[in-house]
């Protein structure tokens, strides 16, 4: 079952030099699956996840032949109705929680908040159903939790906060933008796990961006890899290892390794025609 | 210079760190003994808040509040470093974004330091110094903006290398970076080390970086060192601590719990 | 034609071959983005012109703005020879104008000397070095902080004596704790960063440190503050002068022309409006000026 479903997506912004596309010509499709998007800094990734919500801020532009979520156009919405579909539908989790929450709103509010805007119930029906997502991230002391504030949390704690108020309104689509690179790896395991564990529970889409190749092609089922705003190959994600192209391939040998050593790394070539799309 | 080889490179011993006072207190190093004998390459792994860096930061002065002893090439450090130890020791930092001034041109970061180290003939040693990061002199009067995030590490690394030390602190060098641009990087340090016989302390949370350009690390976790080992046993996965294996573990890549956890 | 177009991709050049090269290219990019504010620059253009006037003053005055005629006193604006009419002693306004742009430079000129410089000094030292040198550098600066600007400018004046260098003199020691306040601010952030550690490891001292790599990033929003806060210098400038206690008659300073066009308001009421509108003019345009630099120069707005 496609959940989304996107075509010919382009992001530009101007400068004095004209016009920077910095996402070109991306289509994919996502269903209830984990479809990782890897690329370098500049790649494009980020802005993919955002532009699927909308959230490209002036001036920057966002075009494309379709962006269906469902079956529903999200092009042709109007702002107070995406504003429904963001949160309720699809849910965007980024890198650092210490900037996405708010530091003086107690952790339980927050997510009663969240929770509040797709759903009815008096507030001792609202604070049981929080607990019980704070329980559900692996929160040991949800009471405790819930009426703490957001500075007095770990890292880790803050980013499972995030989850649970993320997943809350019960979205189809949960997009993480380097969830976990803020965090340490032994944290970052335990994350990965929780997300892992509620989305496939719950059915859910999942579009995972990063730039940690090891991490993608464990973690997902399906990647997609850019470069220079476009998609340059989609392969399974146990299959990464034996990519084709010649940027994935570059990447991957650039990547110390402590099963294989090597006096020297690989560097990347990086050759010009890889910008444009293969004939 | 009369003393016995043995007496050079890095040599620390009880060292202990800490930030505030009284019930502020926090000890960030606890007791910690760490040798890094001359052209060796160490590598101190462990996760943010461990006190890797905090080491680094001791051993340099940048942080004051520490008892214990260090020695470097023979001498001990007290409060305050000497000329001396500048001209030995040096470090690259962690974010190339943050450790160049927004407002120096390339050429303004080498000619303050060579001129701080009192070298003389700065224009040639500017030039050589940019071709030996692999830049070349195109670069030497751009200001940081007008460079990526590689080439600011590798101006980063020309300014180290400037005095001509022996001991370069690498703390976290590549851990900014894209992984193409790591692999350069990588490669220079790599290439620096085996021109000048350099001596390297590295600090990184990534096992693979460390095991690439390091022979030896010591693995921290809350302060102190919880256990030394070879790169060969990293390799191997021979590490005794359980802290060490769910290092490794977690550098493998991620695995999918099959049992959910309470 | 091709020698602009060669210029222009010269200054635009990402990779200057040399020191001249760079330094200019990147003031030419401060000043296509700066240009780009027509508000800023019209606060520019009517600041160099004030520039030129008090240059050319004796050139371009019509009169000698000393000169009585008490037959011809309290001239209306537009009268044959007075374009912008005479005052009560039949001196013309239009040179008293033009000589006066002379005094208000210099006042905000040397107050703009004084001032910000002890502000940078003492802010930047006390956040750099911290402890007790901070504590009691502070402390001293809050204690001028604490009395109404006008007020105390009036007590030094009092006890100095009146007379426009001691109204400058008054104007610059009330002026500087806001600058020092900012300077301390932005060194408390930027003494930790990387690059000063960069630099300490080299073995560079405090005072080299201080002047070197924390001066450069404070004058960007010291230079702003300083432009927006010209309008309220000239105003004090102004308002010493009008109470008598700065610029002394038969000076043409234009706050001293306001005070003695004030008896006259009700029935001539351009002697004491004209220099009244000299001061709007130029206090507009350094506010003007202070926005566009704001914008261009202060690292917070991001580039």
């Amino acid at each position: 079952m496609t959940l989304l479903e996107v075509n010919d997506l382009n992001v530009s912004f101007p400068t004095r030099s004209g016009e920077f596309e910095a996402v070109r010509g991306v289509s994919f499709q996502l269903g209830q699956e984990r479809l990782g998007i890897v690329g370098e800094s500049g790649s494009g990734k980020s802005l993919t996840g955002r532009a699927i919500l909308r959230l490209i801020r002036p001036p920057g532009k966002l075009r494309a032949a379709s962006m269906r979520l469902q079956g529903e156009e999200l092009l042709s919405m109007s702002e107070k109705q995406m504003r429904r579909v963001r949160g309720q539908r699809m849910s965007m989790i980024m890198q650092d929680p210490k900037f996405s929450l708010n530091p003086v709103m107690r952790v339980g509010e927050q997510i009663v908040e969240a929770y509040a805007q797709a759903n009815r119930g008096n507030r001792r029906e609202r604070r049981e159903k929080a607990l019980a997502m704070l329980q559900s991230v692996s929160i040991r002391d949800p009471e405790r939790v819930f009426d703490a504030y957001p500075h007095e949390m770990s890292g880790g704690m803050g980013q499972r906060i995030m989850i649970a108020m993320m997943l809350i309104p019960d979205p189809r689509i949960l997009i993480a933008d380097e969830p976990t690179s803020a965090l340490d790896v032994t944290v970052q395991m335990q994350v990965l796990n929780i997300m892992d564990r509620l989305v496939s529970e719950r059915g859910m889409g999942l579009i995972f961006i990063s730039h940690d190749l090891n991490l993608v092609s464990s973690f997902c089922d399906r990647v997609l890899i850019m470069y220079a705003g476009r998609i340059v190959e989609t392969c399974r994600a146990d299959r990464l290892h034996a990519a084709e192209h010649p940027y994935t391939r570059g990447l991957l040998n650039s990547l110390p390794r402590l099963d294989t050593p090597r006096e020297r790394l690989a560097v990347l070539h990086r050759d010009p025609s890889w910008r444009e799309p293969s004939a | 210079m009369s003393d016995a080889g043995a007496e050079q490179g890095i040599s620390i011993t009880g060292l202990d760190v800490w930030f505030g006072d009284g019930d502020e207190r926090v000890d960030a190093v606890r007791s910690v003994d760490l040798q890094v004998v001359k052209g060796a390459s160490v590598g101190l792994v462990g996760e943010s808040g461990s006190g890797k860096s905090t080491i680094l930061r001791a051993l340099t002065g940048l942080v004051n509040s520490w008892s214990g002893t260090m020695q470097v090439d023979g001498e001990h450090l007290g409060k305050r470093r000497s000329r001396h130890f500048y001209d030995t020791v040096q470090m690259v930092f962690q974010d190339p974004y943050a450790s160049l001034h927004p407002r120096h041109s390339v050429d303004q970061v080498l000619s303050e330091t060579l001129s701080l180290h009192k070298l003389k003939d700065i224009d040639r040693r500017i030039v050589r110094l940019l071709d030996d990061v692999g830049l070349g002199t195109a670069f030497r009067f751009r200001y940081p903006h007008q460079l990526s995030g590689g080439q600011r590490q590798r101006v980063a690394i020309a300014r180290a290398l400037a005095s001509e030390p022996s001991i370069l602190l690498l703390d976290e060098p590549t851990s900014a970076l894209d992984v193409s641009v790591q692999a350069e990087i990588l490669n220079l340090l790599t290439d620096l080390r085996a021109e000048r016989q350099l001596t390297y302390l590295m600090v990184s949370h990534n096992l693979a970086v460390v095991g690439h350009l390091c022979e030896q690390l010591a693995v921290m976790q809350h302060g102190e060192i919880v256990e030394f080992l070879s790169v060969r046993d990293l390799r191997a996965q021979r590490a005794s601590q359980p802290y060490t294996q769910q290092l490794l573990r977690s550098s493998m890549g991620f695995v999918r719990d099959e049992v959910t956890t309470a | 034609m091709t020698m602009t177009s060669s210029l222009r991709a010269w200054l635009n050049s990402d990779r200057p071959a040399s020191r001249a090269q760079a330094r200019l290219s990147s003031v030419y990019h401060g000043w296509i983005e700066f240009s780009a504010n027509r508000l800023a620059l019209l606060g520019l253009i009517i600041l160099l012109s004030l520039v030129l006037i008090a240059i050319f003053a004796p050139q371009l005055s019509p009169h000698d703005p000393f000169e009585q005629n008490l037959q011809n006193r309290l001239k209306p604006l537009g009268t044959a020879g007075h374009l912008l009419g005479t005052d009560s002693l039949g001196r013309d306004i239009l040179s008293r104008l033009i000589h006066g742009s002379r005094i208000t430079l210099y006042i905000v000129g040397l107050v703009a000397l004084i001032a910000p410089v002890a502000g940078l000094f003492i802010g930047t030292v006390a956040g750099y070095i911290g402890g007790w040198v901070d504590v009691i550098l502070m402390r001293f600066t809050d204690i001028f902080l604490a009395f109404p600007r006008l007020v105390l400018a009036l007590a030094f004046v009092a006890a100095l004596g009146a007379g426009i260098e001691n109204a400058v003199l008054a104007i610059a020691l009330t002026a500087w704790p806001p600058y020092a306040r900012i300077a301390r601010a932005e060194t408390l952030s930027i003494r930790r960063s990387d690059y000063i550690s960069a630099v300490k490891l080299q073995g560079a001292g405090a005072m080299r440190i201080i002047t070197r790599h924390i001066w450069p990033l404070c004058i960007a929003s010291l230079v702003v503050r300083i432009t927006l806060d010209m309008a309220g210098i000239i105003l004090a400038a102004a308002g010493l002068g009008f109470l008598g206690l700065g610029a002394r008659p038969p000076s043409p300073e234009w706050g001293a022309m306001i005070a003695e066009g004030r008896r006259f308001i009700l029935d001539y009421w351009w002697v004491a409006t004209i220099p009244g509108v000299a001061i709007f003019m130029v206090s507009l345009a350094f506010n003007l000026l202070g926005d566009g630099l704001r914008d261009l120069l202060d690292p917070k707005s991001g580039s």
